[in-house]
C-alpha cells in the first residue's frame, strides 16, 4: 500500500500527538528522539516500497523494518498500532506493570517488532544477517534499518557497514535519523561524525541526503535505495530532534524530559489534526 | 577437535540447507570443502566479531541455523553483548563455536587463553554450554545441537587431542557420559581435559581407589539426576576443567550443591587459578604448573578422601 502525502502527514500528526500525551502520562524518556523519527517510520510503513501485512505479520517473505534506535520505540509502537498490527488500546499499556510494551522493544512484544533493540549498534548487524538469510532463501524481501546519529558512535555499526558491500547487499538500506544531537551533546562534537554521507560512501554504500521530515522525499529515497545495483544504500535523513512541537525542537533537554499537562495542551495545539 | 567439527558440519550442511558458517577470519583451508559443497553459506566476516554475532542472530531469526567460529576469547568475551542481546534475548538458535579452550593456545599468551568463557556464557539466560571431551563427542554434539532450537555455546580444543571413546557414546545435551565406573571416588570432567581425567582415574585405581569418571559435557543445563546420584554414593566428587574455578563446572556444581539437602560427600574443585599466566610455555607446561595432570589430580582426590575419613 502507498498512502497519499496528505494521509502520511495526518498519521505523523496523530503519532506525535500520542507521543506527547503518553509521555506526560507515563513519564517515559526519549520523547524528542521519538518525535525526530516519526516521519521516517511513516514513510517506511506507508510509503509503498516496503511490503508488510498486519494480518500476516510473520510472513517469511515480508520486508523487515528494524528500529535500531530502540529508545524511540514510542514512535514505532504508534506506527504499528495505526498501521493495524495491534489494537490501539494496547498503546495505553506502555510502560505499565505486567504490560507488554517496555521502553525499548522486546522480542515479539507486539506483532510487527522485528528486533529487540535498546543497546545501540545492534540493528545493522542483525539486519544484515536477515538480508543475507533472505538472499540464501531466494526471497526478494528488503531490509530497512533506522539508526540514530549518536548510534553511529558504535563500532559494530561500522563493522556491518564494511561487510554489507563486501556481500553486495542491495536489499539492505539504512536510514540515519540525523538530528545532530545525542544524549548529552551535539553528535558532530561528541565524536567526529561528519561528513556522514561521505563516510557511508567511503565504506562502499550508495548515500543520499534528504529532508527527514518530508514524506515525499523519504518515500522517493526509499524507493531509489532498493534499485538493484549490487550496493547497500544509506539515506542520511536530516531531522530536528523534538520535531513538531516548537518549544521542544532542537532542545536536547527533551531527550529525557516529560511534558507537563499544560505543555501537552500547547503541543497539541501545534499538532492540530486538519 | 576442530577438524572433527569442520568435517561433521560440512557433512550435515549438505543435507540441511539451514546451516550457515560464519568465520572470524580463521580456518584457512579448513572449510574449503564446506565452501565447495555449500556455496553461498560460508561467510568470512572478517576480524569483526560483534558484527559476526549480530549477523548470525539475524540469520537465525529468519529460520537459518548459523554457527559462528573463531578463537575462544574473540567469539565469546569480545562480543558478549551481542551474544546476550541478539542471540539469547531473542532465543535465536545460533551456535557459538570456540576453538582453543583453556590453554590450547598457551604459547600465544593470555590474550588467547580461555579460562573464563564458561562462566560468562553460562550466566546468560537461554544459553546451553557444551564442552565435548574428544573428537567423537564433538561430532555427536553438533548432531544433537541441530535437533534443538536454543542458543548453544560449543567449546572446542584445537587439534590432535587424544580420542577417548572407542565406541560412539549416546550423546544427549544435559546428560553426562560415564567413561569408567568406580566405587570410591568420582571425577566429573568437562571438556578437553577428559584424557587427563581418565588417566587420573586409572592412576587412582592403581592406588587402590576405585574411581568413576564422567564427562559432564553439558555445563548448562546440569545433569541433576547424575549429580544427585554421585553425591549420594561417593565420599569425594571432584570437578575437573581447564577453566577458572570461578564460574566454571566446579562453580556450577557448587551452586547446585548448596541448594540441595546436605550431602556427606566432599566437593573437590580442580581447575585454573584466578590469574593470568605471565610465564610462557606450552599447554602441557601450563597444566603441570597448575596441577592439571593425572598425578596431581590423583593426589588431590586421595588427599580429599583421607580428609573425609
Amino acid at each position: 500500500m502507498s498512502a497519499s502525502l496528505k494521509k502520511m502527514d495526518l498519521i505523523s500528526r496523530r503519532i506525535r500527538r500520542w507521543l506527547v500525551e503518553i509521555t506526560n502520562k507515563k513519564r517515559t524518556a526519549h520523547l524528542a528522539s521519538a518525535l525526530s523519527c516519526v516521519d521516517i517510520l511513516v514513510a517506511a510503513y506507508w510509503g509503498g516500497t516496503l511490503q508488510v501485512d498486519p494480518a500476516n505479520p510473520d510472513d517469511p517473505c515480508r520486508d523487515r523494518i528494524i528500529l535500531s534506535k530502540g529508545h524511540a520505540v514510542g514512535a514505532l509502537y504508534a506506527a504499528l498500532a495505526f498501521r493495524g498490527f495491534f489494537k490501539e488500546e494496547l498503546l495505553d499499556t506502555w510502560n505499565e506493570d505486567g504490560g507488554n510494551l517496555p521502553e525499548h522493544p522486546a522480542p515479539d512484544c507486539v506483532p510487527g517488532i522485528e528486533l529487540a533493540t535498546g543497546s545501540l549498534g545492534h540493528g545493522l548487524p542483525c539486519g544484515l544477517g536477515m538480508s543475507l538469510a533472505l538472499r540464501i532463501q531466494g526471497a526478494s524481501s528488503k531490509v530497512l534499518v533506522v539508526l540514530s546519529d549518536g548510534e553511529c558512535n558504535e563500532g559494530s555499526v561500522w563493522e556491518a557497514a564494511m561487510m554489507a558491500p563486501a556481500q553486495d547487499m542491495d536489499n539492505l538500506t539504512v536510514i540515519v535519523d540525523y538530528n545532530k544531537w545525542q544524549a548529552t551533546g551535539r553528535s558532530d562534537e561528541v565524536l567526529a561524525l561528519q561528513p556522514l554521507a561521505a563516510k557511508w560512501e567511503a565504506f562502499g554504500w550508495n548515500a543520499k541526503e534528504v529532508d527527514g521530515h518530508n514524506h515525499g522525499a523519504l518515500q522517493e529515497a526509499i524507493g531509489w535505495a532498493y534499485e538493484k545495483d549490487g550496493k547497500p544504500t544509506a539515506i542520511i535523513a536530516h531531522t530536528t530532534k523534538g520535531k513538531g512541537v516548537s518549544f521542544m525542537e532542537d532542545d536536547n533537554n527533551w531527550h529525557y524530559r516529560a511534558p507537563t499537562e499544560e505543555e501537552v495542551v500547547l503541543a497539541h495545539k501545534e499538532l492540530e489534526l486538519p | 577437535m576442530r577438524d572433527a567439527f569442520s568435517k561433521i558440519l560440512t557433512m550435515l550442511a549438505q543435507e540441511d540447507p539451514r546451516i550457515t558458517l560464519l568465520s572470524g577470519d580463521i580456518g584457512n583451508r579448513m572449510y574449503d570443502k564446506f565452501k565447495e559443497t555449500c556455496p553461498g553459506r560460508f561467510f568470512n566476516c572478517g576480524v569483526a566479531e560483534a558484527n559476526m554475532t549480530g549477523v548470525a542472530a539475524g540469520m537465525a531469526l529468519c529460520g537459518l541455523r548459523p554457527f559462528t567460529y573463531t578463537i575462544t576469547p574473540f567469539v565469546t568475551t569480545r562480543c558478549l553483548e551481542q551474544i546476550r542481546v541478539d542471540v539469547c534475548y531473542h532465543k535465536a538458535p545460533v551456535t557459538i563455536v570456540a576453538v582453543g579452550a583453556g590453554y590450547s593456545y598457551a604459547t600465544l599468551g593470555a590474550t588467547h587463553h580461555a579460562c573464563e568463557d564458561i562462566a560468562f556464557l553460562r550466566a546468560l539466560p537461554e544459553m546451553k554450554v557444551i564442552c565435548p571431551g574428544d573428537a567423537v563427542e564433538v561430532r555427536e554434539a553438533v548432531k544433537a545441537i541441530l535437533q534443538q532450537d536454543s542458543p548453544v555455546y560449543l567449546r572446542l580444543g584445537k587439534k590432535g587431542e587424544p580420542v577417548v571413546h572407542t565406541e560412539i557414546p549416546e550423546f544427549e545435551i544435559g546428560k553426562g557420559i560415564i567413561i569408567k565406573e568406580g566405587t570410591d571416588a568420582c571425577l566429573l570432567n568437562t571438556g578437553i581435559t577428559l584424557p587427563i581425567s581418565l588417566e587420573a582415574g586409572l592412576e587412582l585405581g592403581k592406588r587402590g581407589i576405585s574411581t568413576k569418571v564422567v564427562n559432564l559435557h553439558t555445563v548448562k543445563p546440569l545433569d541433576e539426576e547424575l549429580l544427585s546420584s554421585v553425591f549420594s554414593n561417593f565420599p569425594v566428587v571432584a570437578t575437573i576443567e581447564e577453566h577458572s574455578l570461578i564460574g566454571g563446572l566446579g562453580g556450577a556444581v557448587a551452586e547446585w550443591m548448596v541448594d540441595q539437602p546436605p550431602f556427606k560427600s566432599r566437593l573437590c574443585r580442580i581447575g585454573s587459578p584466578d590469574e593470568f599466566r605471565h610465564s610462557i610455555g606450552t599447554q602441557s607446561y601450563v597444566r603441570k604448573q597448575i596441577g592439571l595432570t593425572p598425578k596431581a589430580i590423583a593426589d588431590r582426590v586421595e588427599e580429599s578422601l583421607h580428609k573425609s575419613d
